[in-house]
């Protein structure tokens, strides 16, 4: 079919258009406006029918004079072009060049809409990935293929939690780096340039690519931006064989990206004005990483989401927690005891830690230290609650206990420093050292094999 | 049929909604839409037009594209060859499309769900002589599907008449003819090993029966505090990661049903891979055999289309009544009911009906009632019984339990095991909140457990019950004014609730001989835990200081019991408890004796 061209639009709010008498268009085809000046933007046709076709325009519609434009129906859907030359680029979220340099050029064009993975070409992720933090390694595992997101909140570490990870994440025992793909959505120009620095001054420059969309570029463009950077981690994993690692921050403006086109649309909303296809829509996101059967590569995925005013409930966490396989949950109470990374270990989960660890995999003790210094430090905390409300000394010797136990845990364990690189074995020690401070018999999740080999009172020490 | 296909032309393309131009076709009926071929159902008529929700992703579809009517509503394949199988939310197997179409799926693909090459060992009904009358859910024959599923081979519902001939054994594929009826009308009816049955239709039975024994699922905190019926109704309900999805998994791998069906309905392709990876490899403590081998998956991961999640349910249900049919009892567990719920609210959003809560239109309760009254025991034409047991996970939002889905389903089940972000972050796992989950099953699985394992299991059920709950009313108190304020005997009660709580309730799923417990175990656990506490509260009472008691070791061997012993080592439990008995008399006499002096 030809490409067709139309002159007007009817309509236009919300970062939509209307072109009406337009037969023949079809449902998410790329579209292109041109402006009077001889501007373009890239838009997609979200609702195709004879009389009238709906169009998203990515760069927004600001500034648009409906009267005299040229719609242009590309014919094809919304593309990126792949070659080995992504890496080391900064791209946005259409694939265009943010950096200056030429359009990526290639014959391998893959539509950014992606298609589900059919679950019967799946394996499950079992590959233990050291990122050398405790709070993750010894009790939230992350494995290759897994979906892990960072639970945030405005002035917390996210980003240099993040960068840390990139940074150290490595197989044990295995030398291969992980191929980055890192996709920035409405974050400010210091959290991207943090970003860029991080990866110029660690050294991994040449193995990322970066998909950028900042605070003050068109919010729609946002919505294409993940899919973008998929479409791209999809071919590094599987076309390339690399193992990658998608870091995307932050989910939270992709969400409002979304609500606001919704709302044009009039969508009808389901909570805070987010509409009803909020999960699914994040779901197409988030479930594009994993492994499949007798590929080399992978796509494990660490998404950064800010909540909403410190609040897990907000759609944005809640949906995402509803599809990932788990959450690394910060918390602004460690953070101002001066504790970093801060970690609320309670709320955080890793769902495919189960496979990871273990005799094979990290160590043999490891499922159950993990288990009791959770059980451990839920009730230190309930100890520190209580000692809140009756004081200290009203407390037993063993309530005490707890006490500085859950001290010794927040500063020691959680609490390392940006460069420290914990292997999992210094991890594991380290938390026997800390549960050593309870007598055996309290120690009921570990076995007795367990605590013979490694139980070592102070005394003893 | 083929011939007649009416065929008309794409109007309109709403995302998965797709208005056609089609005179004539019906309400339900399949379609397929584009040069693509992609296949939905008409969910509205409106003159010429007709409305129609796909169950795959329209990109590319252009107005005045093909439309065709199939003649028939969405209907599943019901034959040999399901039990161990993943399909997706309208039948299509998946293995086989992994091999079609690769890695992803392809649009627009037209596999059926049963293997038409496939032969399968047919046996015929002994008792059946030609010149019978036959009628619907007789059977004809059987088919060894595997190991451990026989496969009756049913006279499909709506055929009744004369038998004219049924197929002697021999290898047949599912199409080839395997009975002849003749009909009232004197019309013959070929049958062959498999029928098509429209999924949003229950299948007739003769009448409803009570339920009358639990489904032991192996998990301490169900069968022995709130159990389930076969033939009943349940959910869990709980926020993000609170344990729905084990819970649902363990009931799959553990549970004494024949027949489990897993319908992944909007959740994690990893489960699903979980469960396929897992399964075959697993043994079924009962009969032995692998686990695959009675189950059977309906994926519609959170990313594949929305719609085909609503009609995954469904599709589900259909097969479970199927086996049903045969006498079996099904478990069929769907992950998240609240994922068919929001794909409903997503289809009627489009339509612009009016919503009426959270966005959800006004039909959600009588949906939702109306599909777990497809669970029930069963008498079936068969003349046995069988029974379908539905338990739905529920996903409310921000864990909020009075959120429209959640507290709908609670008004329609029968058990409710409602799982607490508090448990679940103290990593107390299964996270059921034994304050605010119910059963309404108790005083009928009561009779089972008093008859085959203990009398006294109700009784010592309502003392652990009422332990808890004074447990946490003491927790409070403590939490007020400080631990000081108890007495010694409050404190042991404090002590006997953390036993219960570690030495019972607490069951990991991925503790390799805690994962199963029998009901003979599960018993001798709790009456472990208890005697520990009435026997210490006796002493309490004599004058005892309650922190001997704390101190002694075999509290803590009490709480590791569950994982140091199989179910097939209950005499070594009552050993222990025999020696824990004498431990405490030995406290008791010598108590005794310094108070004599
Ligand atoms: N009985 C159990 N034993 C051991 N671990 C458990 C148990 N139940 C839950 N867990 C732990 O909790 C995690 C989350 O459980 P699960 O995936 O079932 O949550 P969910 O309620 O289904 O969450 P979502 O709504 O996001 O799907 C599991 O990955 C596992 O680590
Ligand atoms: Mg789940």
């Amino acid at each position: 079919m030809s490409i067709k061209e139309y002159r007007t639009a009817s309509r236009a709010h919300g970062g939509l258009i209307a072109v009406q008498h337009t037969p023949g268009v079809a449902f998410g085809d790329r579209v292109r406006i041109t402006d009077a000046r001889g501007g373009t933007r890239d838009g997609q046709v979200i609702r195709a029918a004879d009389e009238e076709v709906l169009i998203l325009v990515f760069e927004g519609i600001e500034d648009l004079d409906l009267e005299d434009i040229w719609v242009r129906f590309l014919d094809e859907p919304v593309e990126i072009a792949l070659s080995p030359e992504i890496l080391g680029r900064e791209l946005n979220g259409l694939g265009e060049p943010r950096d200056g340099r030429p359009p990526v050029l290639s014959n391998v064009r893959r539509p950014v809409g992606g298609a589900a993975i059919n679950p019967a070409a799946r394996t499950y992720p079992r590959e233990f990935i050291q990122t050398g933090i405790s709070t993750i390694d010894g009790l939230n595992s992350l494995v290759r293929g897994q979906k892990l997101p960072i639970f945030s909140g405005s002035g917390l570490p996210h980003n240099r939690l993040a960068a840390q990870i990139v940074r150290q994440a490595k197989l044990k025992d295995e030398d291969t780096s992980f191929s980055i793909v890192f996709a920035a959505m409405g974050v400010s120009y210091a959290d991207a340039k943090f970003f860029r620095d991080e990866f110029a001054n660690s050294g991994v420059l040449r193995n990322v690519v970066m998909f950028v969309n900042l605070a003050d570029d068109p919010p729609v463009e946002r919505l294409t931006l993940p899919r973008t950077a998929l479409t791209a981690a999809e071919y590094l994993a599987y076309d390339l064989d690399r193992h990658v690692l998608v870091v995307m921050t932050d989910m939270t403006y992709y969400a409002e990206a979304l609500r606001e086109v919704a709302t044009a649309k009039g969508d009808v909303p389901a909570r805070k004005g987010y509409p009803g296809y909020l999960y699914s829509d994040l779901a197409e996101i988030y479930e594009r990483c994993g492994r499949i059967h007798e590929r080399h590569g992978s796509i494990t995925m660490m998404p950064v989401v800010s909540m909403p005013s410190d609040d897990i409930t907000h759609p944005i966490p809640d949906l995402t927690g509803y599809i990932t396989e788990g959450q690394i949950v910060l918390s602004r109470e460690l953070q101002n005891q001066g504790i970093y990374p801060p970690v609320h270990i309670s709320p955080s989960l890793s769902r495919l830690m189960k496979d990871g660890i273990g005799r094979d995999d990290t160590r043999e003790d490891h499922p159950h230290v993990a288990a009791q210094l959770y059980a451990l430090y839920a009730r230190a905390l309930e100890t520190r609650n209580l000692a809140s409300i009756i004081g200290a000394d009203e407390l037993s010797e063993r309530d005490r206990r707890y006490l500085t136990f859950a001290d010794d845990f927040d500063k020691r364990f959680v609490g390392q420093d940006e460069a420290e690189d914990r292997s999992i074995d210094a991890t594991l020690n380290l938390a026997w050292e800390l549960m050593s401070a309870f007598p055996r018999e309290m120690l009921t999740r570990l076995s007795e094999t367990e605590l013979a080999k490694y139980y070592r009172t102070a005394e003893s020490q | 049929m083929t011939d007649q296909h009416r065929t008309g032309t794409v109007r309109d393309i709403n995302g998965p909604i797709v208005t056609i131009d089609l005179p004539g076709v019906r309400s339900g009926e399949q379609v397929r839409i584009g040069e693509i071929g992609l296949v939905g159902e008409v969910i509205s008529l409106s003159g010429r037009q007709a409305v129609v929700q796909t169950y795959e992703g329209t990109d590319g579809v252009r107005p005045g594209e093909p439309a065709m009517g199939l003649g028939w509503p969405l209907s599943v394949e019901l034959g040999p060859g399901l039990m161990g199988g993943i399909f997706d939310g309208v039948q299509r197997p998946l293995s086989k499309i992994a091999l079609q179409s690769g890695d992803y799926i392809a649009r627009g693909l037209d596999v059926p769900a049963l293997d038409r090459a496939r032969q399968w060992a047919f046996e015929p009904n002994p008792e059946l002589e030609p010149g019978q009358q036959i009628g619907p859910g007789m059977v004809l024959g059987t088919v060894p599907e595997t190991e451990v599923v026989s496969h009756k081979v049913l006279v499909p519902p709506g055929v009744a008449g004369e038998l004219e001939e049924v197929a002697p054994a021999g290898a047949y594929d599912i199409e080839s003819t395997i009975a002849h009826v003749r009909d009232a009308k004197g019309t013959s009816h070929r049958l062959s090993l498999y029928h098509r049955w429209p999924v949003r239709r229950p299948r007739p039975y003769l009448q409803r029966d009570d339920g009358v024994s639990p489904l032991i699922t192996g998990q301490r905190v169900i069968d022995t505090f709130f159990p389930q019926l076969k033939g009943g109704k349940g959910a869990v309900p709980g926020p993000f990661g609170a344990g729905k999805t084990v819970v649902q998994q363990q009931i799959a791998r553990w549970s004494n049903a024949d027949i489990v069906i897993y319908v992944g309905c909007g959740e994690r392709g990893n489960e699903l891979v979980d469960v396929l990876e897992s399964f075959p490899k697993l043994e079924d403590p009962y009969s032995g055999r692998k686990l695959m081998e009675r189950t059977l998956l309906v994926a519609n991961t959170s990313n594949m289309p929305v719609v085909a999640r609503e009609a995954s349910i469904y599709v589900g249900l259909t097969m479970a009544e199927y086996y049903r049919d045969m006498g079996y009892d099904v478990v069929m567990l769907a992950d998240s009911t609240s994922r068919w719920a929001e794909a409903l609210r997503e289809v009627s959003g489009r339509l612009g009906q009016m919503p009426v809560e959270e966005g959800y239109p006004a039909y959600l309760a009588s949906r939702l009632a109306a599909i777990y009254e497809r669970a029930g025991r069963v008498k079936t034409h068969a003349a046995g019984s069988g029974s379908v047991t539905l338990i739905g996970a529920v996903s409310p939002p921000g864990g909020d339990f009075s959120e429209p889905v959640t507290s709908h389903t609670k008004d329609i089940i029968e058990t409710f095991w409602a799982l607490s972000k508090e448990l679940a972050d103290a990593r107390h796992y299964p996270s059921i909140d034994w304050v605010t989950s119910f059963s309404g099953h108790v005083h009928t699985a009561a009779e089972w457990w008093h008859e085959v394992v203990d009398r006294r299991w109700e009784q010592r059920r309502t003392e652990a019950l009422a332990l808890l709950a004074r447990d946490a009313e003491l927790s409070r108190i403590v939490n007020l004014v400080g631990p000081e304020a108890l007495s010694d005997a409050q404190r042991w009660q404090l002590e006997g609730a953390a036993l219960v709580k570690e030495g019972v309730l607490q069951q990991s799923a991925l503790d390799a001989v805690d994962t199963f417990c029998s009901p003979e175990k599960q018993f001798a656990l709790l009456d472990l835990c208890l005697s520990i506490y009435d026997k210490g509260m006796a002493l309490i009472e004599l004058g005892v200081p309650v922190s001997e008691l704390a101190e002694m070791p075999q509290l803590a061997k009490a709480r590791r019991c569950k994982s140091m012993y199989n179910s097939d080592q209950v005499t070594e439990i009552h050993a222990f408890a025999r020696a824990v008995e004498q431990a405490f008399e030995g406290i008791r006499l010598e108590y005794a004796k310094e108070h004599a002096e």
